[in-house]
């Protein structure tokens, strides 16, 4: 079907969405909680476009295409919008290992230290319960990746979900445990999409804090997991010689971006032997 | 099965399954992203039957799960089967066009009523009976197993009963219904396929086949000996008889992995000469004579390792390995070299390319292709060739020259029998953080690895033995006795108990187990287990 968009008519697959249609012309829409591998759940709204004779902005990573669809997605409106959206989540979390979020902050001239210095923030104390992944709230923009990975969209764990409301509204496990006490298998599914840093392989976690973390250095190297014979395609994020993170492609059909405990961090026997 | 070494299927027919039979196979920790792409299905409206002693998180997720008694799966399937018949969900057509022996298998199946299967097997008559009615009538069914099935002294047979079934309904050869064995291990497929199995070539080809042996040994320059070689078990076996003085042992520990421990470190330690080549000095390489460091398959080789779909994969290497350690195929070459034979060229991709050349299931892929197409399914016959979602297509043509054949088996119960002093049955799996006898998992820590050398109780067997729940116990088999925690777990069925083999240095599960072998596969009933508990106070 044909729709329009920044002034173009183009041909478009029925089902796609404004962000699919956006993407194959080439324009850069941003996003926080939309996820290849997941369903959109539509809560950042950094995505919003302007349909014509649509009342209210739409998040393209949702909307489906219609035809003769006449859509803006640079309009002053727009614009507008996710400056606001960024401003508000600068504002209260803690964006500095989320690249993207810092790029859009730059890109609408979103000035997240307008509401002052005592606007409220979600800042709190780092989690770290495991040896495997440490969790940092004060990161968290609430884009619901991690629940979704964690529950029907992949792992189908469901050790995590929203508890709260408004201001209050929190990642958490069943009553707020630990997570050696929770469900959590340690799967790292929900640190692969967490688009902030919020959640972290602790590998990582350890490096940045002794100020050893050099991403700008690490090679990335694809292979398939040591351990059982499903085949799983594992990225090997490596740094002076030794594996610092695991991670598997999102585009590879094997895993869809998933790993179980072992794939993910079970890679340290090979950095425990000592040469002869 | 049918002449090829591989699962019929691919995991895309799984999440496009009506119908998932997990049989002695608990995915949900074994093969944990293989079990994302059941549930994919389950979450669509599949349904999920698990047929295992144990209520595992795999059986957790079920539609049905059927707790039979350990070792009694052929029972369960020709009960099956017979039930099958009965109800009329047989595909006589297929079996007539595509199959031989099945009047013999008819008759076989016939004693097995619903009601002989529930004697024998413990399953109650109506599970059986869904279970028959569920797979009968299914469109894509795909019909699942791992070691519950093979780790037993009658694994072929047990494999057999159910490749029956799928013969029986017409549910093998055609997209979205197969025949699928997990693989325990990241390339115990590719292995099998590069003729590591005592009568084969690569590429699943027969050391009897004069023509196949003709072919490699044109390329290689020597003669191939046209007979099988030994199996792990039968290699024991020749230890035992003094016919086997020598072994080079490649990634393995069987001081620790092999059933019946006392008896295999006895063996690997009388041996004249005993080579290992590992990335750890594990117990085997402690028993050795010469030790040769080798470097990882994670992060340190390159080459091709091949999945429980047939999908052959590329490995690549990101640093160097460590110390003196050097790539299996620089050790071997180098071996080779030093006994008088040049191997070749040690580029892993020349000697793939020479596999290739050799292995029409592989002659299609390249490197190239490999990275291009994220891996590539084999038979994959020449570089137009996609490679194959599943095998046995052949099966549905309108003649078929080559049949599948029934094989009608009968039940035989584990060897390791129950008893009065013996009046338990231990059976053994993987747990989710863990792997084998714990040589990689023991490397990293978890919360997951909290309570791994308990063995695992129904708190009615704990009350009537005196164990208390986290209480200490001596767990005796007729070969030998280990002490541990006792933990109770109410997905235990009374006369049931569970343990693992990934911390042998703490517990030796292996010391119990019995190393009584399927004559065929050579694989040990780790699954059986006749264990008494003893208190300790």
């Amino acid at each position: 079907m044909k729709i329009t968009i920044d002034g173009v008519t183009t041909d478009v697959q029925e089902g796609s969405t404004i962000l699919d249609a956006a993407r194959q012309m080439g324009i850069d829409t941003p996003t926080l909680c939309y996820g290849d591998t997941l369903t959109p759940v539509n809560v950042c709204r950094v995505c919003v476009v302007e349909v014509e004779r649509s009342r209210a902005l739409v998040p393209a990573c949702s909307r489906k295409v219609e035809e003769g669809m006449v859509v803006h997605t640079d309009s002053e409106r727009v614009r507008t919008s996710r400056r606001l959206v960024m401003e508000l989540l600068g504002s209260a979390v803690d964006l500095s290992t989320a690249p993207e979020a810092l790029a859009y902050i730059e890109r609408y001239e979103a000035k997240p230290d307008r509401f002052g210095p005592d606007s409220l923030t979600v800042a709190q104390a780092v989690k770290v319960d495991n040896e495997l992944y440490v969790r940092d709230y004060s990161k968290c923009i609430l884009c619901y990746k991690c629940v979704e990975a964690c529950g029907v969209d992949h792992q189908n764990t469901f050790a995590i979900t929203v508890a709260g409301r408004g201001f209050g509204a929190h990642i958490s496990t069943e009553l707020d445990v630990p997570l050696p006490e929770s469900a959590c298998v340690y799967c790292g599914n929900c640190v692969a999409v967490c688009p902030t840093g919020a959640l972290m392989a602790k590998s990582e976690f350890d490096l940045r804090e002794a100020g050893e973390w050099r991403e700008e250095e690490q090679a990335e190297v694809d292979t398939v997991c040591p351990y059982c014979g499903v085949g799983c395609n594992l990225t090997l994020h490596v740094q002076d010689d030794a594996i610092v993170k695991v991670t598997s492609p999102d585009d590879h059909d094997v895993t869809r971006g998933n790993l179980c405990i072992k794939g993910r961090f079970g890679y340290r026997y090979v950095q425990t032997r000592k040469p002869a | 099965m049918f002449g090829a070494g591989g699962g019929t299927s691919s995991y895309e027919e799984t999440r496009a399954a009506d119908l998932i039979v997990l049989w002695g196979s608990n995915a949900r920790e074994a093969h944990p992203i293989w079990f994302h792409h059941a549930l994919k299905a389950k979450n669509r409206g599949a349904k999920l039957i698990v047929v295992d002693p144990r209520r595992t998180p795999s059986a957790q997720w079920a539609d049905l799960w059927l707790g039979l008694d350990v070792g009694t799966d052929i029972p369960l399937a020709n009960a099956v089967a017979r039930e099958i018949l009965e109800a009329g969900f047989a595909d006589i057509e297929f079996i007539g066009r595509a199959t031989s022996g099945f009047e013999a298998f008819r008759e076989s199946v016939q004693p097995w009523t619903l009601e002989e299967g529930e004697r024998v097997t413990g399953v109650p008559a109506d599970a059986i009976r869904e279970l028959a009615h569920s797979y009968g009538s299914a469109t894509n069914a795909q019909l699942c197993w791992t070691l519950g099935i093979t780790e037993h002294h009658n694994a072929v047979d047990n494999v057999f009963a159910l490749i029956n079934l799928a013969l029986l309904t017409g549910k093998v050869g055609k997209w979205g219904s197969g025949l699928q064995p997990l693989r325990g291990q990241n390339n115990v497929q590719g292995g099998g396929d590069m003729g590591a199995i005592p009568n084969k070539l690569p590429g699943g080809q027969d050391v009897a086949d004069d023509a196949a042996r003709a072919k490699f040994e044109a390329a290689w320059g020597a003669s191939i000996p046209p007979n099988p070689g030994l199996h792990l078990s039968g290699m024991f076996e020749a230890m035992e008889h003094g016919e086997l003085r020598a072994a080079y042992v490649v990634g393995e520990n069987p001081a620790q992995g092999e059933a019946d421990q006392a008896r295999a470190e006895r063996l690997l330690s009388g041996l004249d000469h005993l080579v290992v080549q590992d990335i750890f000095l594990t117990r085997t390489a402690q028993l050795a004579d010469v030790v040769l460091p080798a470097a990882a398959t994670l992060g340190e080789a390159e080459g091709t390792v091949t999945s429980s779909e047939r999908r052959v994969q590329r490995v690549r290497k990101a640093y160097a390995a460590p110390g003196e350690a050097r790539d299996d195929i620089e050790i071997v070459y180098e071996l080779g070299r030093r006994l008088g034979h040049d191997l070749g060229s040690t580029k892993p991709e020349d000697v793939w390319n020479e596999c290739r050349s050799l292995s029409p299931w592989h002659a299609g892929m390249t490197y190239a292709r490999l990275e291009e197409l994220g891996g590539i399914q084999w038979p994959c016959a020449d570089e137009s060739d996609p490679g194959a979602l599943f095998l046995h297509g052949r099966l549905w043509d309108d003649v078929v020259e080559d049949r599948a054949p029934f094989q009608a088996v009968e039940h035989d119960p584990p060897v390791d029998a129950l008893d009065d002093d013996f009046p338990l049955r231990l059976t053994t799996g993987r747990r989710l953080e863990s792997y084998n006898t714990g040589v990689q998992s023991g490397g990293y820590s978890s919360p997951l690895h909290v309570g791994g050398t308990d063995i695992l109780l129904s708190p009615a067997d704990g009350e009537r033995y005196g164990v208390a729940d986290g209480g200490r116990v001596r767990i005796v088999s007729r070969r030998g006795a280990v002490e541990t925690s006792a933990r109770y777990d109410p997905d235990l069925r009374a006369g049931l108990a569970f343990m693992n083999l990934h911390f042998p240095d703490e517990v030796a599960t292996n010391m119990l187990t019995i190393d009584a072998t399927d004559p065929k596969s050579g694989t040990a009933e780790f699954k059986a287990t006749a264990i008494r508990l003893e208190p300790v106070a």
